[in-house]
C-alpha cells in the first residue's frame, strides 16, 4: 500500500513537470517576454541587459528549473496586461472559485447519486425514464447557455436572483472573501452553482444509473437474493457500495472539470474567480497569466487524484491487502 | 432422519412452464415438467446446457431473470403454493427454507464484505438472534464446513479465499438458516478437478446430517451417480427420464439417456471407444415436432415425428420415450428404422 | 415484415433485416433525432437558397427593422422576420440558419481532424510499442487532466499571441477546428491502440513480415475495419461535443468573429442585450443548439447501444 502510494506520488510529480514544461515553453517561446515589458523605442542595448538580468540567456535547462523553483513559491512574474504580480491576482481570485465549485460538486453529488440510485434500480417506472430523458437534455445544453437561460428566468423575468457578481462577501481570516456568510452572498451562489453543477449532476446520474444496472446484475446480488436478504439490504448495503469506485473516479475527475469549467460559468456570471482571468488572459494573450493558471490546474488536479486513490483504499479491501495479508491462507 | 415418515413430498413441482418473451417469439425454455423431491433427499437434474436445468431451479427460488416468467404449473414447498407468492413473502422463504448455491463462487460473494458480514446479516435476517449470538453461530458454520481457523478468517474477504475454500463459505451462507431444501446449480463446474469431489462430498454429508434435501443441477452425469438419490435427466426443456439413481445409470431406458450414460467413462470396465450421441441439442426456437430428440435418435419412428411422449413408466424408471407405451399401438413401427 | 422483404433488392433487404435497423425501428426516440438531425443539416445547408434574409450583408440590414419581436408572440412582429430581430435589425431565422451551418461545419472538421490525428497516433503507438508508445499514451495521459474546453482555449490563447488579431480573424475558423481536433484525438488513439496490440501478434501480421510485406500497410488493412464501429460512436458523440466547444468557444469571445458568427457568437450577441427583456435574440439559437446537440446524442446513445449489446 506505501508503494502504490509512493508510486503514485511520482507520477504526480511527472505530470506536474510536464504540465510545468509546457507552461515553462509558454512563458517563455511563445511571444518574447522582453517584447512586451518594456516600450517599442527601447533601445537593443537597453533590451539585451533586462535579458541578462532576467537569465533569459541561460541555457534551456537552467532557465526550466528557476521557473520551476519560483513556481513553486508561486513567484510567475508580472501580468503583461495589469502589470501585476501573477501570484498575487490569482490568489485574490481563487477564494471566489473555489466557493463556486465546492458548492456546485455538492449540489452535483447529492441529487445526482440519489437520481442515479433510483433509475438504475427502476429503470422501467415512467419516473425514471423521464429523468433519464431530462438528463439527456442536461448533458445537450451547454454550460453557458443553462446559465443564460436562468439568468432569464430568475434574474430578468422573476426578479429573484441576481444575474452577476458575488454580491456580499465577508473576509474570513483576513484575506479569503466568503459568500457563505451573508443571505445576499448566499443568494449570489445559488443561480452560478446550479450552472456549474448541472452538467456535472446529469453526468453522474447516468453513470451510477448504469452501474446499479451493471451491479444488480451481478451473481453476488443474486446471490444475496436467493440467501433472502431485504431489498433494502441489497440495494444500499451490497448494490450501492460496489459503485462506489466508480463513482469516486468520476468525481475525482468531474472536480478538475468543474474548476475548468468554472471559466464559462463565471464569464456567464460576471464571477471574479480565476477562470474569468484566465479568459481575460487568453483574449489578450496573457501568457504569464495563462502559464500560472494552467500549473493550478495541474496542481489542483494531482490533489485531486491522489485523494482519489485514498479512498479506494477506504472503500475496496482487495486493494488493502495488497502484498498485505492477502496471501495468507491463499489455498 | 424422518425423511420418509409421512408421504407428503417436500417439494412439488408441477407442469411446470417457463417462458421467455423474445423479439422472435416466445420461447418455451421449461416444458411441462414435474417432479418431486421427498425431504432429506437428493435429487439430480442433468442435461446439456439449454436443457432448462437451471432455469427450472431458479423458478424454484422464485428468482428468474425477467424477461423468463413461469408461464403455468404449480411449486408447492412443504404442500405451500409458492409460484405465485409476492416478493416479500417469497423472500421469508428463500434462505429460510429454500438455500441455494451457485455455480461460481468467485463471483457469488460481495468483494466489499468479509465472510463474516455477509454470514451475520443472513443469520439476523432469518432468526432473531444477538450480533454476537449469529457471530457464534457464524464461526461455527465455517468450523462446520471445514474452513480452519475459522475464528480468524471470519472476518478476512473473499478475495483472501481459494476457489474451493470460498464455495464452502457459500455453502455455509446457504445453511444459515438452516433451509429444507438447497438448490445447488452447478455447485463445482467452476472448481478444480481436485477439489470437486471434497465439495461433493461435504455437501453429501452437510445435508444428511441436517436432513436437507438437495436439488443438484449440472451436466456431470458421475457427480449425479456418485450423489443423488434419484435423477431427472432434462432434454430441450423437458423432463426424459425421471428414476432411482442407480436404475438410470444402469439401465436407462431413453435413448438420450443411454447415450449419456455412454459417454461417462466407467473406471472398471475397458471399452474400446466412447458411444456419443451425434447432433447437438435442438435451439429453443428449432424444437421440432414429436418428440424433441428425434433428429438424434437411432430407434425413432414414424410416431416419433409426429406426437410428443410425456412420460411413462419403464422398467424402473419412467422415460418420455415411445419405445416403452406398452399398452399403445406405437411400438412396432419402430422396428423399421433401427438400422437407419 | 417477410412479405414486404421480398419485393425488395437485396442490399435493401440485408439493410432492413439487420439487427441494427431494428433497434434504430424500435426506438421512437432515435427515429425522431435522426429525423430532427437531417431536417437541421438540410436547412442549415441550404440557407444561402431557404434563409429569407441575407443578415450578414450590412448593405441589407436596416436599423429601423430593429428589435422587432417574433410574429406570434407579439402584435409589433414582422411576418418577414418570423423569429424577429436584434438590434441591428438582423433577422434571427436567417442567422440562425447560417450560424447552424458553420457550427455544423466546424463540428463536422474538428471530428475528422481528431479522428485522422488520434487513428494515425493510435496506429504508430500501438505498432511501434516502446518509447514511441509510452511517450504517445504519456502525452496522452496529461492532456486527458484537462478538459478539452480548456486545451482548446489554449491553444487559441497560444495563436493569438503569435499572429496578429485581424489575421486571427481571418483564420479563425481554422484555429477554432485546429484546437477543437486536438483536443479530443485521444479517445480514438486508445481505440485504435488497443485494437492494434491485439492484431500485432496475429499469425497473418508475422507471416506478411516473414513474405516482405509491410506489416503496417496490412494492420491498417485489418485493424482500421476492425475499429469502425467504435470509432463511428466515439465520433457521433464527440460530434456533439464539438459543437458544443466551438459554441463554448464562441460565446466566451475566443472563437469564432461576429462578422462570421455561429451559434455561439449569436448566443452570445444575445446575452449582451439580454437584461432588456430582448429575450428572442438569445433564445432562439439556444434552442437550436440545444435541439442539434440532443438529436446529435441522442444518435450517439443509441449508436452505442446498438453497436454494443453488452450494455443494454
Amino acid at each position: 500500500m506505501i508503494a502504490f502510494i509512493l508510486r503514485r506520488l511520482l507520477q504526480s510529480i511527472a505530470v506536474l513537470l510536464t504540465v510545468g514544461l509546457v507552461a515553462f515553453s509558454l512563458f517563455r517561446y511563445v511571444g518574447d517576454p522582453i517584447n512586451s515589458m518594456v516600450g517599442q523605442d527601447t533601445p537593443a542595448s537597453e533590451r539585451e541587459a533586462l535579458r541578462e538580468r532576467l537569465g533569459l540567456n541561460d541555457s534551456p535547462p537552467i532557465q526550466f528549473l528557476r521557473f520551476i523553483g519560483n513556481a513553486a513559491q508561486g513567484k510567475f512574474g508580472l501580468s503583461y496586461r495589469t502589470s501585476e504580480p501573477v501570484g498575487r491576482m490569482i490568489v485574490e481570485r481563487l477564494p471566489a472559485t473555489l466557493e463556486l465549485s465546492f458548492c456546485a460538486a455538492v449540489f452535483a453529488l447529492f441529487v445526482g447519486v440519489p437520481m442515479g440510485v433510483y433509475t438504475g434500480l427502476y429503470p422501467k417506472h415512467w419516473s425514471s425514464r423521464l429523468m433519464q430523458a431530462v438528463s439527456l437534455i442536461g448533458i445537450s445544453l451547454p454550460t453557458f447557455v443553462i446559465g443564460i437561460l436562468l439568468i432569464l428566468v430568475f434574474a430578468v423575468w422573476l426578479h429573484w436572483l441576481p444575474s452577476f457578481g458575488r454580491g456580499e462577501t465577508v473576509m474570513l481570516f483576513g484575506w479569503w472573501p466568503t459568500n457563505f456568510l451573508t443571505v445576499k452572498g448566499l443568494q449570489a451562489l445559488i443561480l452560478p452553482s446550479i450552472t456549474l453543477g448541472l452538467f456535472q449532476l446529469t453526468l453522474l446520474m447516468r453513470l451510477v444509473r448504469s452501474e446499479m444496472l451493471e451491479v444488480m446484475r451481478t451473481d453476488y446480488i443474486k446471490f444475496a437474493r436467493a440467501r433472502g436478504l431485504t431489498n433494502r439490504a441489497i440495494n444500499f448495503g451490497h448494490a450501492l457500495k460496489n459503485t462506489l469506485v466508480p463513482v469516486i473516479t468520476v468525481t475525482g475527475l468531474q472536480l478538475g472539470a468543474l474548476i475548468a469549467f468554472a471559466i464559462v460559468t463565471e464569464t456567464v456570471f460576471a464571477w471574479p474567480g480565476v477562470g474569468q482571468l484566465f479568459i481575460q488572459s487568453v483574449q489578450f494573450s496573457d501568457i504569464p497569466v495563462m502559464a500560472a493558471y494552467l500549473m493550478l490546474i495541474g496542481l489542483l488536479f494531482v490533489l485531486i487524484n491522489l485523494t482519489v486513490d485514498l479512498l479506494y483504499f477506504v472503500v475496496d479491501p482487495r486493494l488493502r491487502s495488497q502484498g498485505g495479508t492477502a496471501r495468507v491462507a491463499g489455498h | 432422519m424422518a425423511a420418509a415418515s409421512n408421504n407428503q413430498p417436500l417439494l412439488e413441482v408441477r407442469n411446470l412452464r417457463v417462458e421467455f418473451p423474445t423479439r422472435r417469439g416466445t420461447l418455451l425454455a421449461v416444458d411441462d415438467v414435474s417432479f418431486d423431491i421427498a425431504p432429506g433427499e437428493v435429487l439430480g437434474v442433468v442435461g446439456e446446457s439449454g436443457a432448462g436445468k437451471s432455469l427450472t431451479g431458479n423458478a424454484i427460488i422464485g428468482l428468474l431473470e425477467p424477461p423468463g416468467r413461469v408461464a403455468g404449473g404449480e411449486i408447492r414447498l412443504e404442500g405451500r403454493r409458492i409460484d405465485n407468492l409476492p416478493y416479500e413473502q417469497m423472500r421469508k422463504i428463500r434462505g429460510a427454507r429454500i438455500g441455494a448455491i451457485f455455480q461460481d463462487p468467485l463471483t457469488s460473494l460481495n468483494p466489499l464484505y468479509s465472510v463474516g458480514r455477509q454470514l451475520v446479516e443472513t443469520i439476523q435476517t432469518h432468526k432473531p438472534l444477538s450480533a454476537a449470538q449469529a457471530r457464534t453461530r457464524a464461526i461455527d458454520l465455517l468450523k462446520e464446513v471445514g474452513i480452519p481457523g475459522a475464528e480468524m478468517r471470519i472476518d478476512h474477504y473473499p478475495h483472501q479465499f481459494s476457489g474451493g475454500m470460498r464455495q464452502r463459505v457459500v455453502i455455509a451462507l446457504a445453511l444459515c438458516a438452516d433451509p429444507r431444501l438447497i438448490v445447488a446449480d452447478e455447485p463445482t463446474t467452476a472448481l478444480d478437478v481436485s477439489i470437486q469431489a471434497q465439495i461433493i462430498a461435504l455437501l453429501k454429508r452437510l445435508c444428511r446430517e441436517h436432513g436437507t434435501a438437495v436439488m443438484l443441477v449440472t451436466h456431470d452425469m458421475g457427480v449425479i451417480a456418485e450423489t443423488a438419490d434419484r435423477v431427472a435427466v432434462m432434454y430441450a426443456g423437458r423432463v426424459a427420464e425421471i428414476g432411482p439413481v442407480r436404475d438410470v445409470v444402469k439401465h436407462a431406458r431413453h435413448p438420450y439417456t443411454k447415450g449419456l450414460m455412454g459417454s461417462i467413462p466407467s473406471l472398471g470396465v475397458r471399452t474400446d471407444r466412447l458411444t456419443q450421441i451425434d447432433g447437438a441439442m435442438p435451439r429453443l426456437t428449432e424444437i421440432p415436432s414429436g418428440c424433441a430428440f428425434n433428429p438424434r435418435c437411432t430407434f425413432k419412428g414414424q410416431r416419433c415425428l409426429v406426437e410428443r411422449p410425456n412420460l411413462m413408466p419403464a422398467g424402473d424408471t419412467r422415460a418420455a420415450c415411445w419405445l416403452h407405451d406398452r399398452g399403445g399401438v406405437g411400438a412396432p413401427i419402430l422396428k423399421e428404422t433401427v438400422d437407419a | 415484415m417477410t412479405d414486404r422483404s421480398t419485393s425488395q433488392p437485396g442490399w435493401l433487404h440485408k439493410v432492413t433485416d439487420s439487427d441494427i435497423w431494428w433497434s434504430f425501428k424500435s426506438s421512437s426516440l432515435t427515429v425522431i433525432a435522426a429525423i430532427g438531425t437531417i431536417l437541421i443539416v438540410v436547412l442549415a445547408f441550404l440557407s444561402p437558397v431557404l434563409a429569407p434574409h441575407t443578415p450578414f450583408d450590412p448593405a441589407t440590414l436596416s436599423l429601423s427593422d430593429g428589435l422587432k419581436p417574433p410574429v406570434l408572440l407579439s402584435p409589433d412582429g414582422d411576418w418577414a422576420f418570423p423569429l424577429g430581430t436584434d438590434d441591428q435589425g438582423r433577422d434571427i431565422l436567417s442567422s440562425i440558419m447560417y450560424g447552424t451551418r458553420l457550427s455544423l461545419i466546424v463540428g463536422f472538421a474538428s471530428v475528422v481532424v481528431a479522428m485522422a490525428i488520434g487513428i494515425a497516433l493510435g496506429l504508430l503507438s500501438g505498432y511501434f510499442g516502446g518509447a514511441v508508445d509510452a511517450l504517445i499514451m504519456r502525452i496522452a495521459d496529461v492532456q486527458l487532466t484537462f478538459p478539452a474546453i480548456l486545451v482548446a482555449l489554449l491553444i487559441d490563447g497560444i495563436v493569438r499571441s503569435v499572429i496578429s488579431v485581424q489575421r486571427h480573424d481571418e483564420i479563425a475558423v481554422f484555429v477554432i477546428v485546429g484546437a477543437i481536433g486536438l483536443s479530443f484525438w485521444v479517445q480514438y488513439a486508445r481505440t485504435v491502440r488497443g485494437s492494434v496490440m491485439v492484431e500485432k501478434n496475429k499469425e497473418y501480421v508475422q507471416a506478411a513480415r516473414v513474405i516482405g510485406l509491410s506489416p503496417l500497410l496490412i494492420m491498417v488493412r485489418h485493424v482500421l475495419p476492425n475499429v469502425t464501429g467504435p470509432v463511428l460512436v466515439i465520433a457521433t458523440i464527440n460530434l456533439g461535443l464539438a459543437i458544443i466547444t466551438e459554441a463554448t468557444l464562441s460565446f466566451l469571445g475566443v472563437g469564432l468573429p461576429s462578422t462570421e458568427p455561429s451559434l455561439g457568437t449569436l448566443i452570445r450577441l444575445g446575452n449582451d442585450v439580454l437584461q432588456s427583456g430582448d429575450w428572442w435574440i438569445t433564445v432562439f439559437p439556444a434552442a437550436t443548439l440545444a435541439a442539434l446537440v440532443l438529436a446529435v446524442n441522442l444518435l450517439g446513445d443509441w449508436l452505442r447501444d446498438a453497436l454494443n449489446p453488452k450494455l443494454r
